[in-house]
């Protein structure tokens, strides 16, 4: 499904600055995995998920997704493939336009654009159906505009118009981090509802122990750049807290120091 | 202010709210501060005012003006996508090598147009007397512009552009590449005002180098005034307020000129229109 094959990003490279991001990384996806990412500050999460969505040039490495090579696609590219998430509840809307506007833009993204209408009387009833699964109401408030929304209802939006299109692959990057506890764990189970109903593949970055190991099929841990652990099946069921804070101490020689991480276990 | 007054400021106000248009595009839709117009504007004048020297049809000179002025939106966008220079500076080369290229086009730096044919005549031909055939004509053009924009705004590519505007990371995930919705923007923003510059010449009887100045000022003006007094509620309603904006604006201008305003003090007046608008919102709420 998606093979990335010694990847490396460097930032800032041949500055006093340097700073390798991802070094070296092999990984392969499988179709259907669902993988749960964690590490420390500045392990490389973000910066790995980024080189696949196509946000950056990498310095090196090769990314095959579905059997097309990928490495050196510009980011719009890539997304016609690859539904995203961000932190940033506002980042995945556009806040101008209501709510029926923005899911338009994701139920055509499978199509090229065209001069048709972008809304139609199928098209609202698709997105009615999709958004009563979301169980927020807010089918009965198509013509909304989006700013008006909550951040939890607007990242609960941008989850659907993720998946809407069925993507290949969907990359979360701690999408559930700027939202106040309630609205996360809502998140969270939407997350798992549309993946697992979807079969969709996924990569999901977490600071979140807890979810991290009951989330997905597989957990993927890193440090400076690499991956240290990938854990997956049955070893991945009986795992605890305690256990994965202890493999990542063997490992690194020091405690983990993912503040807000430790502040959520 | 008597009626013959009124009706200038009307029909000035309608055949700039084309440019209006234009400008509401690039501003509001694109977010793109483009300073191309002050060149496009003489361009679409030029263009077609050379054309009708050389004999063309008036209808088909406006198409002319209306290419040109796509590729001077071209150039800009060009500009800023693919060189990332940045936008303000993009519009202003434009603009700038816009003004040799109407010297150009023109071959002098005015074309009077007094007894050549154009489209106003052309209805006043057909039996339509003066200034019927000029209002006329020109609410059927802004109101056919109107429609049709709002009905593009409306289709799938219509709504990329909204969205480009407003969160370009948001429509660069749904797969849609910025930079060819921002040089579709800047091509049918400068191609509306190209069209709006040849509407103005032949109106006006004449095409000018210096007819663009401060065209962007006045766009802008008529882009607010529309959204403070009709809002911006939908495309529809925004694109009413952009024309009603334009009108009230001309009037504005007609008024302080009546009241006795040297013509060399209307673009101080201007940009003070345009600061008392932009800060209204804000003036509001502090009193609140």
């Amino acid at each position: 499904m998606l093979k990335v094959k010694n990847l490396e990003k460097i930032f800032y490279k041949g500055t006093p600055n340097e700073n390798t991001a991802v070094d070296k990384i092999d990984l392969t996806v499988n179709e259907g995995d669902f993988i749960t990412i964690v590490g420390s500050n500045g392990a490389g999460k973000s910066t790995l998920l980024n080189s696949i969505a196509g946000v950056f040039p990498v310095e090196n490495g090769t990314i095959i997704l579905d059997e097309e090579d990928i490495t050196k696609k510009s980011e719009y590219k890539c997304a016609q493939k690859i539904g995203r998430v961000f932190q940033n509840p506002l980042a995945g809307t556009s806040p101008e336009m209501t709510i029926e506007e923005n899911l338009s833009l994701a139920i055509s993204k499978s199509n090229n654009l065209s001069l048709k209408w972008g809304l139609s009387r199928h098209k609202r009833e698709i997105m009615r159906r999709h958004l009563e699964k979301i169980d927020l109401g807010l089918e009965k408030r198509l013509t909304t505009k989006v700013k008006l929304l909550s951040g939890g209802q607007r990242q609960a939006l941008t989850l659907l118009m993720a998946t809407v299109a069925n993507p290949q692959l969907l990359l979360l990057d701690e999408h559930t981090a700027a939202l106040d506890p309630a609205t996360a764990i809502k998140i969270k189970n939407l997350t798992a509802e549309l993946v697992n109903e979807n079969n969709i593949t996924t990569l999901m970055i977490t600071h979140n122990m807890e979810d991290a190991i009951k989330l997905g099929n597989r957990l993927i841990m890193m440090d400076g750049g690499q991956i240290i652990y990938d854990i997956k099946g049955e070893e991945k069921e009986e795992l605890t807290i305690e256990k994965l804070l202890k493999m990542f101490e063997i490992k690194h020689g020091s405690k983990f120091n993912n503040d807000r991480m430790l502040l959520s276990v | 202010m008597n009626l013959s007054f009124a009706i200038t400021s009307l029909e000035q106000g309608l055949a700039f709210g084309i440019m209006a248009l234009g400008v509401f595009i690039s501003f509001r839709i694109l977010n793109f501060a483009d300073l191309t117009v002050d060149g496009s504007l003489p361009l679409g004048a030029a263009v077609s005012a050379r054309l009708l020297t050389m004999g063309m049809n008036p209808f088909y000179s406006l198409g002319a003006a209306v290419i040109a002025g796509g590729f001077a939106g071209a150039i800009t966008g060009f500009l800023n996508t693919k060189l990332k220079i940045a936008p303000l500076l993009s519009g202003i080369l434009t603009m700038t090598s816009l003004y040799s290229i109407n010297l150009r086009v023109m071959g002098r730096p005015n074309i009077p147009l007094i007894g050549k044919e154009t489209i106003f005549t052309f209805i006043r031909d057909l039996g339509v007397p003066y200034p019927w055939n000029n209002l006329l004509l020109l609410i059927i053009v802004i109101t056919a512009v109107k429609l049709i924009l709002d009905a593009f705004l409306n289709t799938q590519i219509g709504f990329a552009l909204r969205a480009t505007g407003d969160n370009p990371q948001m429509i660069r995930s749904m797969g849609i590449s910025t930079n060819s919705m921002k040089m579709l923007g800047l091509i049918i923003s400068n191609a509306l005002v190209a069209l709006s510059g040849a509407l103005v010449g032949q109106y006006q009887g004449f095409a000018d180098v210096n007819m663009g100045v401060g065209t962007i000022i006045a766009g802008l003006a008529s882009v607010i005034i529309g959204e403070v007094v009709i809002g911006e509620k939908s495309i529809m309603i925004a694109t009413i307020g952009v024309i009603i904006g334009s009108i009230l604006y001309r009037f504005s201008i007609s008024i302080a000129l009546n009241l006795g305003l040297a013509a060399s003090d209307l673009k101080l007046l201007t940009a003070l229109l345009v600061i008392i608008f932009l800060s209204t919102p804000r003036i509001k709420k502090a009193l609140r």
